[in-house]
């Protein structure tokens, strides 16, 4: 039983180290920030939760749950960041624009930009705040 | 299990020499933000194998709050780069 663990928690823990290699990989060459955001999340989020899995097996019950914990915050948190960062990657040129095969955003806020200039107003529009 | 913590943690160790050059270069404030939350993850992974090598289970508190503090930082770190438009 214990050599059977041993090598399923082995496996765990090279597979989740071989793939934050691969997040390293992705963000020192993809070319923009998008691109490294998506090795980071991605990639980053599995090999966090494989050598959680792995450590857990390997430790006593009463660390693994905080190592399960620490799995599922990763699984809560890596979207929200990835989503932010995103955003805010887009709105201040860290996206290369001219790369995107589908760019959806372009349209829609080229849409709202024209709508506020004919005397629109849209909620939580930068323009339309007296304070800046 | 030794021999295999030991190839963990040199992979987690080469994972941060790459991602290094990209905090230190940037170009932009986004891409160091992005490889410090990738540079805490991996100091999370590796204290995780250290709990299991070395029966460090005095570290396992440690793994929650910076797991969490990479996140808060991460989030606000952007919403200040969208907010500020002079720190891109």
């Amino acid at each position: 039983m214990t050599v059977l663990i041993d090598t399923v928690s082995a496996v765990l823990l090279l597979t989740g180290a071989v793939f934050c290699l691969l997040t390293g990989v992705g963000v020192l060459r993809f070319p923009d920030a998008i691109c490294r955001l998506h090795a980071a999340a991605k990639a980053q989020t599995l090999g966090v939760l494989l050598i959680a899995l792995g450590t857990a097996m390997q430790v006593p019950a009463k660390y693994s749950w905080a190592l399960l914990l620490v799995a599922g915050f990763q699984l809560i948190t890596v979207p929200v960041t990835g989503q932010v960062v995103g955003r805010t990657a887009y709105r201040t040129g860290g996206a290369h624009r001219p790369g995107l095969v589908v760019d959806q955003l372009a349209d829609r806020l080229a849409a709202d930009e024209e709508y506020v200039r004919g005397g629109g107003t849209l909620p939580g529009h930068r323009g339309q705040d007296p304070e800046r | 299990m030794n021999v295999v913590f030991t190839v963990t943690l040199a992979l987690l160790a080469a994972s941060a020499l790459l991602v290094l050059p990209r905090l230190l270069r940037g170009p932009g404030v986004l891409d160091r933000i992005v490889s410090l939350d990738v540079l805490v993850t991996l100091i999370v992974c590796a204290l995780a194998v250290n709990v299991a090598a070395n029966d460090a289970g005095l570290s396992v508190p440690l793994l929650l709050v910076l797991v969490l503090l990479g996140f808060i930082g991460s989030v606000t770190a952007a919403h200040l780069v969208e907010e500020r438009e002079d720190i891109r």
